[in-house]
């Protein structure tokens, strides 16, 4: 069971009140892009078995879209912070990297 | 003229606790800046409460401000106010960047109550409903096993539930499963 703090209204979300939206903070590659650069937008994401920060709506509260980071290995949830924000902010990269020495923030990836 | 019916005409059970539907209830839906002073004084002064926290509800009587979302706000009022009530919201938001819909029959409203009301509840929502969890006057949508609701607590042993008109009949069946008797669990301490 996961469960995330919706962080637009402060309730406590169940993964059934969620509305998955993939990875966050990918750059997307458009029609205008060169081709290496869209093939490596559709087929060479990073995708471990480990921290992913992804995108996720509280469908069934207050309707809002928000960020969360977590570890798909041990269901750990680091934080979750609001979608206007662009990259993940660093108490959220401190409380990965406590857990995960080798973490590294990438960009777009 | 055909008179307006609530979903399911105020049906009711009574199992380890009651449940009601409670007829025809006036509901607007508000949306604006909860920070704008005209959203704030159009919704207290047509619901006559305080204007509420974050996850929380201010009801008086049939009167009452739910928080529904960051940018939403559920303005209850009787039924037959709700019309007048938007007219009078929208005058007072006129230029401000806002929007107000009277709801009232797109909505169901339940009351559930007796000691076990938390335990009921607790059974189709995923949601702490521990006493020290959620008490009077907590707000709180989620989902009813595959529906979405919204509910409050009214008093220390009863719940307010509301769910979309559609789905009346669905929640109804549900909660009437959940309090059928036999199905006490006794998680919750009595009286708590």
């Amino acid at each position: 069971m996961l469960l995330l703090t919706c962080p637009c209204c402060g309730a406590e979300a169940d993964e059934t009140e969620l509305q998955p939206g993939g990875a966050a903070h990918l750059t997307r590659v458009g029609p205008g892009a060169p081709d290496e650069a869209f093939e490596s937008y559709l087929f060479h994401r990073e995708n471990p078995r480990g921290v992913h920060i992804e995108r996720w709506r509280h469908a069934h509260g207050c309707g809002k879209w928000f960020h969360a980071a977590r570890c798909t290995r041990t269901l750990e949830v680091f934080g979750t912070y609001p979608a206007q924000i662009t990259a993940p902010p660093q108490p959220i990269r401190d409380a990965i990297a406590a857990k995960h020495p080798g973490w590294a923030w990438k960009e777009g990836k | 003229m055909s008179d307006p019916v609530s979903a399911l005409n105020g049906a009711a059970y009574d199992g380890v606790v009651r449940v009601e539907e409670l007829g025809l209830r006036g509901m607007i839906t508000l949306r604006g800046d909860h920070a704008s002073v005209a959203v704030k004084n159009a919704a207290t002064g047509v619901a006559g409460v305080d204007f509420p926290d974050a996850l929380a509800c201010d009801t008086v009587g049939e009167r009452g401000l739910a928080w529904m979302s960051p940018d939403e706000l559920l303005v209850l009022v009787p039924y037959a106010e709700a019309d007048r009530a938007v007219a009078a919201m929208q005058a007072e938001l006129a230029g401000t960047h806002s929007l107000v819909v009277n709801v009232s029959d797109a909505r169901a409203m339940f009351r559930i109550s007796g000691p076990a009301a938390r335990e009921v509840l607790a059974k189709l929502c995923p949601v702490d409903l521990s006493p020290g969890a959620f008490g009077p006057g907590d707000f709180r949508r989620t989902r009813a096993a595959q529906v979405p609701v919204a509910f409050w607590m009214q008093a220390d042993d009863a719940f307010a539930l509301i769910c979309f008109r559609s789905v009346a009949g669905y929640v109804f069946d549900l909660l009437k499963t959940a309090a059928r008797p036999g199905g006490e669990i006794g998680y919750f301490p009595a009286g708590a």
